[in-house]
């Protein structure tokens, strides 16, 4: 229809002022149809926001408190930090020399490309000022299912015959060792997560560091 | 006044006369079933798609009855579907309808979709049919699984955790999506509620919408049949395809029969084995819920287990093989095709590039890459089949050998989901993973080669 009319060099005055009242039109019906979409974005947002997490279920992520003075060399306990198992293990000395043992079976010995704070980015996966205690979310990083604790050193059928003690996923065999990181060649490729973690005393805060590094 | 008094869709009847003068009722009704002309050569095949509305119509029914005695809440939810199931009259009934509907409507979806692949109706000008069926099938394997979460089982809890962690591998924004998926931290009762939601609003709203566009195209375009070819070639004095009849009452009346065998089987199974040995019912959902106990193996149900292997045999082992077919790609590529020089030599920098990415990546990132490759690889089909001819009446041999190969690793893979791996298990499902992909990578090669069989004028009928 007008659209021919466009580009043509024989356009009289009249029909001059019809194109330039077309595409003055199509420019507001533009403008107008682009202010639609950002209140149509606008519209939306309150229903994708509040898929998002609750205050209830924020609360109820918030820090766990756990007495960790209490708990002896070679002892494991489990709290619940939102929803998830975490494992405080007090590693004994031989539990530490295990984990230097195993390192060249491991996958990702360095944890370069695992989750953890910063201050547990080493070799026990632990804060400088408590070595021993391995602070870990008891989660295999494969498809989240809750691996088994073999602290024991010795022959195991599901860790091999000179194990150096660690974690067995019965779900699909993935294995770690006592600081959670993985071995080579299983299903899950990356360490399971240390949560971020202060000290207060003998109370083991779990899931605030205040950003410590 | 806006009447299209221009249609000659003329009712005898004075109502109806009065009814088509505001409304296209005998309009609609012609030209989608009285009038709607399908070929008259449809076989057995050809019962899966209104057996699939069927399915549709079972679902929405007993789920609308479900929903009047379920709780969509973790502290009632498990123990709402067993009052279903002890104490509502015939709440027993709707809940193993319902159940064993799930594993119905992927029974007739399976074989539908396995219909259009050995027919060939997923070819031009049908591409938007098989699109929209496409979309039909993602939009059925997401109500599936949200309905799974319902029943608050461990498994219903575990398998959702397992599928929605999968979320995780996208980069950056991963973490963020999941928890935005489940409303909290872990799998809880706000995800319950919203999946819910979902289930019983959002999923069927848009599946019954599809099912309407996938009619609308197909209506559009006409059926096709076993033979593959267009009846539209061969017309009669009247300008009516030869070969076709009318939908209504043959078709109508031909579909009532695949509806009671269906039905026969479906309420076998429903009185006999509505748990189906744990296929259809997995014996760790009868437990409620426990977040700190893991299942001994998470283990969606059957309709899910290729894909699952698929992502299960992602291994290091697994890129390993990957790394090689690229490289064996590039090079057969640049061999074997008449590209020019650079082009070819591109084809092989491309191998050794996709190689290099496979060996130097994670197999859990490239799991959740592969089970969804594994799934967009259907849409692709229309463009991927090169055959001159559409059905598998008149294909070449390698076509026949190649999808013969493909259903044997699909069926492989659909096992080994079921089952615990073991490393010589997941060996297999690698080989078929391999196998899998190659169906489709290979499809415009082994389309294009071996001879096929001349096309007939007319279709195919054994007079009775």
């Amino acid at each position: 229809m007008a659209d021919n009319h466009v580009g043509d060099a024989n356009v009289s005055d009249a029909e001059q002022s019809t194109v330039e009242d077309i595409k003055r039109r199509r420019f507001i019906t533009g403008i107008t149809a682009g202010f639609g979409a950002v209140g149509g974005a606008f519209a939306v947002t309150p229903f994708v926001m509040s898929m998002s997490p609750s205050e209830r279920a924020k609360n109820a992520g918030a820090p766990v408190q756990a007495d960790y003075s209490k708990i002896q060399p070679g002892q494991m306990v489990k709290v619940e930090w939102r929803g998830k198992p975490v494992v405080l293990l007090k590693r004994t000395p031989e539990m530490m020399e295990g984990l230097n043992i195993v390192r060249d079976k491991l996958a990702d010995a360095d944890s370069n490309s695992s989750v953890q704070p910063e201050y547990a980015k080493n070799d026990s996966r632990s804060d400088a000022n408590n070595p021993d205690l391995l602070v870990m979310e008891g989660v295999c990083t494969h498809l989240g299912c809750s691996p088994v604790e073999k602290l024991a050193i010795g022959p195991d059928p599901q860790m091999g015959d000179d194990s150096q003690g660690g974690f067995f996923c019965p779900c699909h065999g993935s294995k770690f060792d006592l600081a959670g990181r993985v071995y080579k060649n299983v299903p899950a490729t990356t360490n399971m997560a240390v949560p971020p973690f202060k000290f207060d005393g003998d109370v083991i805060v779990i899931g605030d560091d205040e950003g410590r590094a | 006044m806006a009447i299209h008094r221009h249609d000659n869709h003329k009712s005898a009847n004075a109502f109806m006369q009065w009814m088509d003068a505001r409304m296209p009722v005998t309009k609609v009704w012609n030209e989608h079933l009285a009038e709607y002309i399908a070929p008259k050569n449809f076989n057995f095949w050809y019962y899966f798609g209104s057996l699939a509305i069927l399915v549709l119509v079972i679902q929405l029914v007993t789920g609308i009855f479900l929903t009047m005695h379920y709780k969509p809440d973790a502290a009632l939810a498990f123990a709402s579907v067993e009052y279903i199931m002890r104490d509502v009259p015939y709440g027993w009934l709707v809940r193993y309808m319902h159940s064993t509907g799930a594993s119905a409507f992927f029974v007739v979806v399976y074989l539908h979709m396995f219909r259009g692949v050995i027919y060939g109706s997923h070819r031009e000008p049908r591409e938007m049919v098989w699109l929209i069926g496409c979309v039909i099938f993602v939009a059925l394997m997401a109500e599936a699984f949200m309905g799974y979460l319902l029943p608050w089982g461990n498994m219903s809890y575990w398998g959702a955790q397992v599928i929605i962690s999968l979320f995780d591998v996208i980069p950056y924004f991963g973490p963020m999506l999941t928890e935005w998926i489940r409303g909290d931290f872990v799998i809880s009762d706000a995800t319950l509620n919203r999946f819910f939601a979902f289930h019983v609003i959002l999923l069927p709203l848009i599946l019954v919408a599809l099912v309407f566009l996938h009619l609308v195209a197909l209506h559009h375009v006409g059926s096709n049949n076993p033979d593959g070819i267009d009846i539209y070639e061969e017309l009669d004095e009247k300008g009516k395809p030869k070969d076709g009849i009318p939908f209504h009452p043959y078709y109508t009346v031909k579909d009532l029969v695949g509806v009671c065998g269906f039905l026969v089987l479906y309420m076998g199974v429903i009185f006999f084995f509505p748990d189906f040995g744990g296929i259809f019912l997995e014996k760790d959902n009868f437990a409620p819920a426990n977040p700190l106990q893991t299942p001994p193996d998470i283990v969606p149900l059957w309709y899910f287990t290729p894909f699952y292997s698929i992502l299960r045999a992602s291994t290091e082992t697994l890129l390993q093989f990957l790394a090689v077919a690229s490289v064996l790609i590039g090079v057969a590529a640049a061999l074997f095709t008449k590209y020019k020089l650079p082009v070819r030599g591109g084809f092989v920098v491309a191998g050794i590039v996709a190689a290099l990415v496979f060996l130097n990546s994670s197999g859990k990132a490239w799991g959740v890459i592969l089970m969804a490759a594994s799934i967009v690889c259907f849409f692709l089909l229309p463009w991927l089949d090169r055959s001159p001819v559409k059905s598998i009446r008149y294909r070449s041999l390698p076509f026949k050998i190649a999808l013969a190969i493909f259903l044997v690793s699909f069926f492989i893979l659909g096992y080994l989901g079921m089952n615990a791996p073991t490393p010589l298990k997941t060996l297999l499902a690698q080989v078929c993973t391999c196998l899998y992909f190659a169906f489709f990578i290979l499809m415009p090669w082994f389309t294009s080669i071996g001879k096929t069989k001349p096309l007939p004028k007319r279709v195919t009928v054994k007079e009775h």
